[in-house]
């Protein structure tokens, strides 16, 4: 591990992700660190989980399962694509993915930013729990699955299924939707919506118009137990 | 055959299925309740142990120690589980669980020495504090999971499924989903809960071993990761969750109970508690494991005896959900009230359309004794400091009954209990067990 | 569970390369299964006359001198009949001319106890019990040519671990299946196979996919459309990869829950479990990455010898 000027630098070619690990979770406070840069990660998985201090790491190249998991107040940038389930369960703080990331991402995330320059795959932002997600390409199919609160933003295409059983999230789609899941619908874009959406297109760094955006919110005809909806319980 | 002047019933559409059929018929939706299956199934009560006689030699009572210290977790925890008898508590969520029964629980555990388990809708601060180790579960919907919590927990539990729904995501139902506990799981209060029955980002042993990577991760390799299934293909399923990585396995056998989920699951999924035992203990010996990967099996163990015969046919610990729940009170016609007197609550029973020793309505959020239910008035009547001496007392007397038929056997530890010491009653069990049946050497299928 | 490797060469220079670029990708993924594993290469073709046959022996000391005589034995007074082997510890290739159901069955009767993994005027396969790695090293993986290889390392669920469980399966000649997953019906697609006459060696799952789709080529399907029929009758969570003599073919169910990431450059088409084992491949930064869409067919053919 090496330290030029105010950044450090650790080679996961030269040492473990453990070692790694360890150092951002336990280390870190304890060095004077501008910024942190993980080199060679050639698509390890659970790089930089569970970090809480508000430091900027850079992954310079493809990261594998799981990174940035759980991630609290951090700044994570991955230079490259990300696997399954990038910053799976995220806190607070910023992951940013600058190439394509797999499927389940963000997944059950309760709070902070998760952009992703490229494309996302399936189940982008299942489960989640009041985190943001704005994907600049598509997303894959059912995406948004059971999505409770927060918010993802499609720029591109969404797969099939998108906001299937979906809670209290709301999704804003720009591109194409190939089919929506159940209980998820087609809403006006209120004057809250339009704030919102140029807060987190400025976020990620896109320019796009918010009116640009359809809405898909919850019907909430799923919310309680009824013989009606028979066949969305099947 | 005419049987002038007595009502002949039909074994297949008896009482029990027209009321099934009537009430299907009527609302259009199936059946939900709590509490694991009701219908007959070979038990422990199917074994029997054979204690001292001219060969074995046994233990005196309360002079002669017998050990009943338990260690989980070996396999690479820095921090292994350590309890000073095999008898836990299962996972069980404040949400289908009320803040007093919980707390109670919690306190019970502590003066036992022994652990209790989160459940579907993440740790309370309340039970944190009150007990003394706890493991945390990780399951498929994720409610209220978060880091710091996980940091928390003296144990992590991934949940594959339980032994009541096997492949069977949690349920709430909206009476249940109080203020507090929608915003533990981040829902609109009221709204009935449906978790997913499979975990959002990870499917099948390959990936879920580099999941367990990640929570190691993220504990800095110190406490151990438990990884419980539902009793169904549990000889594979062992072997599964051992190549995954876990440090203990959580067998849940199809007697377990649950707060919520529908009537067929509960009756029609999963096997036994006492085949999912012994298939699991043949995993854990093909494997070579016995010793490095733990088992702690639950589903309707609820007397000393039980443990013990558990632990003889290879368990290294047991976990009780309904055992507990009916030791604070659950079924009973009573509660004790702040002052000690005891108060009646049958009506209540009534109008759920039960009786006490019959009910199951914990979904309902009614529970008359306080246990399972969001109501401030309701729960009340669970007084902790009555519930915590209450379920202590009844951990106390397991492990004691436990104690007691291991020192008959012989042994100075508990662990010692082998499956030798076991005979069966009926044929099932004896193929079921790989036991033999009393008095033959016959064990059927062999 | 499983990991599944595939890898095409593009350009026939490259072809000698094709091991030391697979070798690296085979042994990352025992980290997914490692109770067996296995590889089918895709190498020269013979022409018309002559077909290659994998020969496997549980035996790690088989003895194929002896088969070798007896072999010779065969041939003589028949000057049209060619057979030659190679042998690699407990593995054979033998190439002959004599017809395959023919030799199939003298091998039955003269070393019943060898198994044939595999037929075709292209294929060699390699699978046996035990670690990946150390089977990459027994079989001398990284030396291997050919234009395209599909492997897969084992992490048994149901089914038991030996050799013949071991993927990959194949189906006629040169064709083979890897895949990783698990099939909710394979017993209802067995016994319909089976009462169409299919022979099945294993209770194995993915036996049941290579069998179903074995079934649809010999209805004259192209694989295409045998895939489209799989489609329909195949029910639970798969990701399978398939190869031809002159094609590698990758599919996912429509849950698309089990991983599969795809790396495509001017030089190759490499499929994996996971990225982590293509990141040694060379200008990987540089390939385009994507991950295969729920029931769409993925294709890519060799290009044709200089």
């Amino acid at each position: 591990m090496e330290s030029v000027g105010a950044t450090v630098k650790l080679d996961l070619a030269q040492t473990t992700v453990r070692e790694v690990n360890h150092f951002l979770q336990h280390e870190l406070g304890k060095e004077p660190a501008g910024a942190v840069e993980i080199l060679n990660p050639a698509g390890a998985h659970n790089i930089a989980v569970g970090l809480d201090a508000p430091v900027e790491v850079h992954i310079r190249g493809h990261a594998g399962y799981y990174v940035a998991g759980m991630n609290k107040r951090a700044t994570v940038t991955i230079h490259g694509n990300a696997g399954k389930g990038v910053a799976e369960n995220i806190m607070s703080g910023v992951v940013r993915v600058k190439g394509d990331a797999s499927d389940g991402i963000g997944a059950s995330g309760q709070g902070g930013l998760l952009v992703v320059e490229g494309n996302a795959a399936s189940r982008c932002g299942i489960s989640m729990k009041g985190c943001d997600i704005v994907v600049g390409g598509n997303v894959g199919h059912v995406s948004g699955f059971m999505a409770q609160a927060g918010h993802l933003v499609v720029c591109g295409d969404a797969g099939a299924g998108l906001g299937d059983s979906l809670y209290e999230a709301v999704i804003y789609v720009r591109g194409r939707t190939h089919g929506l899941g159940a209980d998820a619908r087609e809403e006006p874009l209120t004057d809250t919506d339009r704030v919102t959406l140029a807060e987190l297109l400025s976020a990620a760094g896109f320019d796009y118009d918010p009116e640009a955006f359809t809405r898909i919110g919850s019907a909430r005809t799923l919310y309680h137990w009824n013989t009606e909806h028979r066949e969305a319980y099947g | 055959m005419v049987k002038t002047g007595a009502h002949e019933e039909s074994f297949s559409f008896n009482r029990d299925v027209v009321a099934y059929i009537n009430s299907a018929a009527e609302r259009g939706v199936y059946d939900i309740r709590g509490m694991g299956a009701k219908r007959s199934l070979p038990t422990f009560d199917d074994l029997v142990f054979l204690t001292a006689s001219m060969s074995r030699y046994p233990l005196e009572g309360y002079r002669e120690k017998c050990e009943t210290k338990t260690v989980l977790g070996t396999r690479s925890a820095k921090k292994p589980i350590k309890l000073d008898t095999p008898i836990t508590i299962a996972g069980m969520s404040f949400g289908a669980l009320s803040a007093h029964a919980k707390e109670s629980i919690g306190r019970a555990a502590t003066a036992n020495g022994t652990s209790t388990t989160t459940g579907d809708g993440g740790m309370t601060v309340e039970e944190r504090a009150s007990s003394k180790t706890l493991v945390y579960q990780c399951l498929p919907s994720r409610y209220g999971f978060n880091p710091d919590d996980l940091r928390k927990a003296d144990a992590i539990e991934v949940v594959i499924g339980q032994g009541a729904k096997p492949g069977g995501g949690g349920m709430l139902l909206g009476q249940k989903v109080s203020a507090r506990v929608a915003d533990m799981r981040t829902l609109p209060e009221g709204i009935d809960q449906r978790s997913a029955c499979r975990h959002p980002d990870w499917t099948g042993p390959d990936d879920l071993a580099i999941k367990l990577h990640e929570l190691r991760e993220l504990t800095d390799w110190q406490v151990p990761i438990y990884v419980k299934i539902g009793a169904s293909r549990v000889f594979n399923d062992v072997k599964l969750a051992v190549k995954s990585g876990a440090d203990v396995v959580v067998l849940d056998g199809m007697q377990g109970g649950t707060a919520a989920t529908q009537q067929v699951f509960i009756e029609h999924a999963g096997i036994p508690t006492l085949p999912a035992l012994r298939q699991a203990v043949e995993a854990l010996d093909e494997m070579d494991m016995i010793g490095t990967v733990q088992l702690v099996i639950s589903g309707g163990i609820r007397t000393g005896s039980d443990v013990a015969k558990a632990l003889a046919m290879g368990a290294d610990a047991v976990a009780l959900g309904q055992g507990v729940l009916i030791a604070l009170g659950c079924n009973s016609a009573c509660y004790t009230d702040t002052q000690g007197n005891e108060v009646d609550v049958t009506s209540d029973y009534e109008k759920l359309g039960t009786a006490p020793g019959y009910c199951h309505h914990c979904q309902s959020g009614q529970c008359p004794v306080g246990i399972t239910t969001q109501d401030d008035e309701l729960q009340r009547r669970l007084v902790v400091e009555e519930g915590a001496r209450r379920l202590g007392n009844y951990l106390s007397v397991l492990t004691l009954e436990l104690a007691t038929l291991a020192r008959a056997c012989g042994k100075s530890k508990v662990h010692n209990l082998e499956r030798e010491d076991l005979v069966a009653l009926t044929v099932e069990a004896a193929a079921m067990a790989k036991r033999p049946l009393a008095g033959t050497d016959w064990i059927p299928g062999t | 569970m499983c990991g599944i490797v595939g890898l095409l060469v593009k350009k026939h220079e490259h072809r000698e390369k094709l091991g030391e670029w697979m070798t690296p990708m085979f042994t990352c993924m025992a980290a997914r299964g490692s109770d067996s594993g296995g590889m089918a290469i895709f190498g020269e073709s013979l022409g018309q006359r002559e077909r290659r046959f994998s020969l496997f022996a549980r035996d790690r000391g088989y003895d194929w001198e002896d088969l070798k005589a007896s072999l010779l034995r065969r041939l003589d007074g028949n000057s049209r009949e060619t057979a030659r082997m190679d042998t690699r510890a407990n593995h054979a290739v033998l190439v002959s001319s004599i017809e395959p159901a023919t030799l199939r069955s003298w091998l039955k009767d003269t070393a019943p106890s060898l198994h044939v993994l595999s037929v075709g005027q292209v294929i060699d396969l390699y699978k046996d019990m035990g670690d990946p790695k150390e089977i990459a090293v027994r079989y001398r993986f990284a030396g291997m040519a050919g234009s395209h290889c599909v492997g897969h390392t084992r992490m048994a669920t149901e089914s038991d671990v030996t050799p013949v469980h071991a993927h990959p399966f194949t189906a006629g000649e040169d064709f083979c299946l890897v895949h990783n997953g698990s099939l909710s019906n394979p017993y209802m697609l067995r016994r319909t196979l089976e009462k169409r006459g299919i022979v099945f060696e294993t209770d194995n799952d993915t036996e049941a996919a290579c069998r179903f789709i074995e079934w649809r080529l010999a209805q004259r399907d192209t694989l295409a459309n045998a895939l489209h029929h799989a489609f329909r009758h195949l029910d639970g969570f798969y990701t399978l990869l398939m190869a031809t003599a002159d094609q590698m073919t990758l599919v996912r169910d429509q849950f698309a829950c089990k991983p599969a990431v795809v790396a495509e450059t001017d030089d190759y088409v490499a499929i994996s479990s996971e990225f982590r084992s293509l990141a040694h491949l060379p200008d990987i930064s540089k390939a385009h990455t994507f991950e295969p869409e729920p029931e769409e067919i993925y294709s890519w053919k060799v290009s044709a010898p200089r």
